[in-house]
Formats: structure tokens, sequence, C-alpha cells
């Protein structure tokens, strides 16, 4: 990949809201290459999406978020890929990842409540055939997510004027 | 009974010395709220946070006390191996290098140095506000170097030989330089060093944005043939590493002056503090891709400031080094203050009026892109706003052609 690319995608995974003109004029190039850059990349789905961080506790919002490892028996040909697909995709799974360790799948799952998750895991989740087993764990607060501290107090603490 | 004037007990020199023009501005400022200031000069990036855990380590392990005048032993080998990774030039960390309060004790160490009543410093302005008062309480006499904005905000090797008299001591250098961001080349300063050298003059260098360069290699004149003795080198880790507040910088050169410069720095200030001293080393030994990192974020603010005043009108010179724009603001008809001042009643931006920084400023402001993309936007909003209330038009900006079927044309 080139430089500019990179720089593109390094800027976008920053600041998703910085438009191809921004993006044109910070690394100095036509700004019609831009576009024709990022529409590049979506194309070839190495840009999968545009997202927002909420705090959705700020407008009274409960959300509940387990972490559910699971172990599972992988399949002759296709290994633990088939079983995987059935557990995400579910719209509950917000995130899954394939473990190296004790378990198999570190599962992230989001809902209104702790009985919805719940009732996700035994019915849905434990209930597929080759999921050996699971363990559920709730969160109780998120300090940092995609690299992005929640609640962060560094305000710009600088004299407004200095030499 | 008479009444004492406690203002003459004031030595004269100090007395007569004009407060920096930046302070009446910043009186200004703290009165007024909801604003937005470019007029910092300083990191908005916070010191990365393995810097700041380094030192917490630091004061639990319980270091807490002197340190060699000189600095730690450990940090002057860092700063060697550093200078010499950078810029191919060895400096002895025993007796060539001398960490000190930031750049700012080491400028005045320098010029406390080498002068002697009535000798001449050559200062090229506009520039940082303390190179004159350093040279004046030293007992010097700043002679100034003007620059502007039709050579790049650069002096030439003329210019310095034409300003060369009998007293003349020292040639300071400040590139990249604030406020103008401007940049040396190489040619320009090899000759300027065979100038220095024809007149025996020291050079006293305060290279302290040398890292923040975003147009060619920075240059360093100790690096230059025949030059390091002859070079006071001044840098620290204010800029690169956004530790302004920690006042941690250095002196290398030659071991007679640095040691001369050692003897003053012990009796005043004995050493740097050690806390300050820890975060630094850390800074040295991984702070390079965090530095990196901030680098490139300034360029690409750089590149959106620029644009940014030519699609305002006003004229703005591509600064080519530190994270300051400089643009010309005389198309308003106002001077340099009354653009600052009206800037900041009628929009709430804050920068500093160019002349701050010396007379080759006027009709100048500094503008700092140390600050949020958020905040940069804002302000140049308000900016084109302002300066179109005072008859300064927009350059068309032609949008580039695109045909329907979506390829350029």
């Amino acid at each position: 990949m080139d430089n500019i690319t990179r720089q593109i995608l390094d800027l976008l995974r920053e600041n998703a809201k910085l438009t191809p003109e921004e993006i044109a004029v910070m690394l100095k190039i036509d700004m019609v290459e831009v576009r024709g850059i990022i529409k590049d990349l979506e194309d070839n789905k190495i840009i999968l999406n545009y997202q927002t961080m909420i705090n959705w506790e700020k407008i009274g919002e409960e959300k509940v978020i387990a972490l559910i490892e699971v172990r599972i028996t992988p399949q002759r040909d296709v290994g633990f890929d088939a079983i995987a697909e059935r557990i995400y995709r579910f719209p509950e799974v917000r995130s899954m990842h394939l473990m190296s360790g004790t378990y198999d799948l570190a599962i992230f799952v989001e809902g209104s409540s702790m009985k919805e998750i719940a009732h996700f895991v035994s019915t849905k989740l434990a209930t597929i055939e080759g999921v050996i087993s699971t363990a559920s764990y709730f969160v109780l607060k998120t300090y940092k997510q995609n690299g992005v501290i929640i609640e962060d107090n560094e305000e710009d603490r600088r004299l407004m004027v200095s030499p | 009974m008479t009444q004492i004037n406690w203002s003459e007990k004031v030595n004269p020199v100090v007395r007569n010395l004009p407060p920096s023009g930046i302070r009446r501005f910043f009186d200004l400022v703290a009165e007024m709220k909801g604003v937005i200031s470019l007029g910092v000069g300083e990191p908005d990036f916070v010191t990365p946070w393995h810097i700041r855990e380094a030192c917490i380590y630091s004061l639990e392990k319980g270091y807490t006390m002197y340190t060699s005048n000189w600095g730690l032993l450990e940090l002057r080998e860092a700063v060697a191996a550093d200078v010499e990774g950078t810029y191919n030039i060895k400096y002895n960390p025993r007796d060539e290098i001398l960490i000190t309060v930031g750049v700012s004790e080491a400028m005045d160490l320098a010029m406390r140095v080498l002068l002697e009543p009535g000798d001449e410093v050559l200062i090229p302005e506009p520039s940082y506000v303390s190179y004159a008062p350093c040279t004046t309480l030293a007992g010097g006499v700043p002679v100034f170097i003007p620059t502007g904005m039709e050579n790049g905000f650069r002096i030439s090797a003329e210019q310095v030989q034409s300003l060369i008299t009998p007293r003349t001591k020292v040639l300071l250098l400040c590139y990249p330089n604030n406020p103008t961001g401007a940049i040396m080349d190489r040619e320009e300063l090899l000759k300027i060093a065979e100038v220095a050298k024809q007149n025996d003059l020291m050079v006293v260098s305060d290279e302290i944005y040398d890292r923040l360069t975003y147009v060619g290699q920075h240059t360093c004149m100790a690096s230059l043939p025949g030059m390091q003795d002859r070079t006071v080198l001044l840098n620290g880790f204010s800029k690169a590493y956004a530790m302004t507040g920690w006042r941690v910088g250095y002196a290398a050169g030659h071991p007679d002056i640095i040691g001369a410069m050692t003897k003053i720095h012990q009796y005043t200030m004995l050493c740097t503090s050690i806390t300050a001293q820890m975060a630094a080393m850390e800074a040295l030994k991984n702070g390079q891709p965090a530095m990196r990192h901030m680098v490139e974020n300034y360029n690409r603010r750089r590149n959106l400031v620029v644009q940014a005043f030519r699609d305002m009108g006003l004229p703005c010179y591509e600064p080519g080094g530190a994270f300051y724009a400089f643009p010309q603001i005389s198309g308003t008809g106002l001077n340099c203050e009354e653009f600052a001042e009206e800037l900041l009643k009628q929009e709430q931006v804050a920068l500093v009026p160019g002349n701050a920084f010396g007379p080759s400023g006027e009709g100048f402001v500094r503008v700092s892109y140390a600050a949020s993309l958020d905040d940069l936007s804002e302000a140049f909003r308000r900016m084109s706003r302002f300066v179109r209330r005072y008859g300064v038009r927009p350059k068309i900006i032609s949008t580039p052609k695109q045909m329907a079927n979506g390829q350029s044309a």
C-alpha cells in the first residue's frame, strides 16, 4: 500500500468525519484523488464501516455488556469457522474473537438487561451444536474503548497566550 | 518624611528592560470568555503517558535528590547519542553537555559566559522574545537582523556580514523560527558559517524546534565543517516531546564554554530538577514513535492553516518548521496590535501581534496551530468573517472539475 493511502487510513481511523476536502489539504494532494482512494478502499472492503462512539450513560440509556468465554468443538475441514458464523450472525453479538488459551471464542454481547443477555446465552448460544461450555462475565464499567478514554478529564490547561 | 522611590532601588538595566509585548495582550485575553486561542507557544499535546508514568515511577523509587551540576550522566549520554544519531556530531557527555532548566536558562548562561560589556550580538528578528533581554542583562548590545516575508523570514550571509563591527561577538541563530516558522537551508548556513569563522564569531544556535521540520532536513549549525567548537548548541525536550512545563533543555559545545556555563549554573541553579531529568531520559529512550505522531499531526494542520489564510485572502508564507503560521494582515488596514485586539473583541479569537517578536513583525500576526482541528476550523470561520468586515476578499477557490462519470477532468 502506498504512503498516501496509509495516511488517509490513519486520518480516517482517528476521525471518520474528515471530509475529502480537508484530507486533500492536509496531505497536499488533489481532492478528486482522495475521493478515488477512499472509494477504492470502500469497494475493496478495506474500509468496512464508519461508526459513532456514543456514551449512552449520559442520556440515561442502560446498556448491559457481557464477555462470554465459549469453548467449542472444531469441525473437520472448517475448523472453528462454521460454528463461529452461527454465533456471530446474532445481532446481540457486538464483537467476537477466536482466542489462544483455555477457551476458544471471546464474545462481547450487548443487551438492555442482564436478563436479556442470560436469556440469549442459555437459549441461543449454549444450545448451538458444538458449543461445549460458556462462562459469562458482566462489564461493570468501561474506561476506554477503541483507544478513546470514556471520561477524559484531561482538558487543555495551557495559558491562553504564551510566547 | 521623605518618600522612598522603591523603583530607584532597581538596577536601571532591569528597570529599563521593556516588558514582554505579550503581557498586555495576555491580560486582555484573561478577561474574556469563549475565546479560542491560537496564541499559545506550546504543544497542545500533553506529555506522552509513558513519560509521565516513568516520572511517577522515579518518584516512587525515591529519586528526589540533587543530581550532578551537569545533570544525570545517563541523560547526558542519551543526549549525546541522540545528537550523534541525528546530526552525526560527537559530544563528550562528561564535559561537553550541560543539562539546563529549559533552553531559556541555557540561553541566559551562554550570553553571560560569552559577553563582555558592550559586545554585540546579532539577532534575527522577528524572533523569540528572550534573546534581546538575555543579551542586555548580560551586558551585551542586541543588533537585529531584520527578516521579511519576501525572503521567507530567512537571514542571509551578506546581511550578517554587513552588520559586523569590531564589537560583534556572537551570532544568534533560531531556526526553525518562532514566530515565523521559517527554516534555513543548508547552503545559506554554510555561507553564514564561513562569515562566522572569518570574523571569529561565536554562534549560539537555539534549535528547540529542530524535530518540527516539515520541509527537507534540518541542518544543525554545529554539524557544519569547523563549526562544532564555535557553536553553542541549545536544544531541549519542550517542543518535540510536549514537555514545556518540565523545563529540561541542554547546551552542547566546547568544554571550555560548557564548563564556564556549568560554573554559573552550579551557583545559580545547582541542577535541573531530577524528576524532570528522569522524564527526559524516558523521552529519549522510548519517545520516538509518539514524537513522530505529533510531528505528523502538526504537519497536516500546517497545510490546513496555510490554505485557510490563502482562502481568506491573507498572504501567508508557507512555514517550514515549528507550529506557527505568520500571515500578513496589513490588507485589513489595521496594524498588528489593532488586528489582534479587534479580532479578540469581535470574534473571540486570540493570537499574538507580530511586533511582539520584533519590529519586522509589524503587519503580521502569529498563529499557533498547536490546537485541535475543531478549534482551528472554528477560529478560521471567525477570522474569515472578521477580515471580510475589513474589506479583505477571499480568493476565488476553483474547485477541481469533476465530470459526470466521476473521473477527473
